[in-house]
């Protein structure tokens, strides 16, 4: 299963459509990081809205996605944790860690609008 | 034979499953029984969406569908990632007035030497997150785990339907 990737200015979308097998996951992770490049890319917003399980497996690669993302020099926020994904990952002990979140699209850009163009942000990547 | 250590509910879950006999005090009437065997991570998707609509049948609130469905998730990724292959049974069961779902999880794989370390949250022989075993547990309303090296390993896990 493909995950379609949109492009939208300077972020990049990737829009889960349904259950995703580990290799789907582990490809969608490796895709992101390579067009994070490819399109100077300086946010990733990954909409796990249609996931109805996050198992370790799932969490651990997205956490790692974050991870390789940010050592590209871009930020990353997951939204869309269902409420009983959410309520299953906190039983299992399953965190994302540094990784940031957000209810839905809407307010993952509205976060990655705040990070990309922070004042701190900006004198740390500019040096001032 | 080793196990973790387990209540006499336990070791007659264990008794029941094994022997697929069910015991006089413990009886359990199987309304419905699926085999799905995991060779591919494809299946461990397969697994869990079979889980899924087995246990809305029996009235789940979603949070426990989830709860199940990531539990099987969980042991059909060890079953490939340790065994290679083996296979995940579905059951739905009824005792007395309640209803629930169980879990086996069976392969012939290598085995677990020490089931109470891999029991521990953050142990992993395969540098992972060390979750799924006790996460499995903590998810789940009873839980048995019988190994032996160089035999295979077989998960039961159960979820009543409340
Ligand atoms: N079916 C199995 N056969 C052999 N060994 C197993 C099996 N299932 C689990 N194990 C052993 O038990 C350990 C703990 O398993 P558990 O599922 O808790 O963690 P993990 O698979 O290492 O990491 P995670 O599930 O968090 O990604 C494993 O690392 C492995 O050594
Ligand atoms: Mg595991």
């Amino acid at each position: 299963m493909e995950v379609p990737i949109l492009k939208q200015g300077p972020y990049l979308i990737a829009s889960i459509q349904s259950a995703l097998s580990d290799n789907d996951m582990v490809r969608l992770r490796d895709a992101l990081v390579e067009q994070v490049g490819r399109f100077r890319s300086r946010g990733v917003i990954v909409d796990v809205t249609a996931l109805d399980v996050m198992d370790s497996f799932a969490t651990r690669t997205l956490r790692d996605l974050g991870r390789m993302i940010r050592l590209r020099g871009a930020d990353t926020v997951i939204v869309g944790i269902q409420p009983e994904v959410a309520y299953t990952m906190v039983q299992l002990g399953l965190t994302l860690e540094d990784i940031a979140t957000a209810l839905d699209l809407e307010e993952g850009l509205a976060l990655l609008e705040r990070k990309t163009t922070a004042p701190g942000n900006e004198t740390s990547s500019r040096g001032r | 034979m080793r196990r973790a250590p387990v209540d006499a509910e336990r070791q007659q879950l264990h008794s029941t499953t094994s022997l697929g006999l069910a015991s006089a005090r413990n009886r359990e009437r199987v309304l419905e029984e699926t085999c799905i065997p995991i060779q591919s991570d494809g299946d461990i998707v397969g697994a869990r969406q079979n889980g899924r609509g087995l246990a809305v049948q029996l009235g789940f609130s979603p949070s426990d569908l989830t709860l199940i469905a990531t539990a099987i998730s969980e042991l059909a990724r060890n079953i490939l990632l340790y065994a290679k292959r083996g296979k995940i049974i579905l059951k739905l069961v009824e005792q007395g007035e309640t209803r629930g779902i169980i879990v086996t999880a069976h392969d012939k794989g290598p085995g677990i030497p020490d089931i109470s370390r891999a029991l521990e949250a953050g142990f992993s022989t395969s540098r992972s997150l060390g979750l799924g075993l006790p996460g499995v547990r903590r998810l789940m309303d009873e839980f048995e785990i019988v190994s032996d090296v160089g035999l295979g390993t077989i998960v039961t896990v159960k979820k009543w339907a409340k």
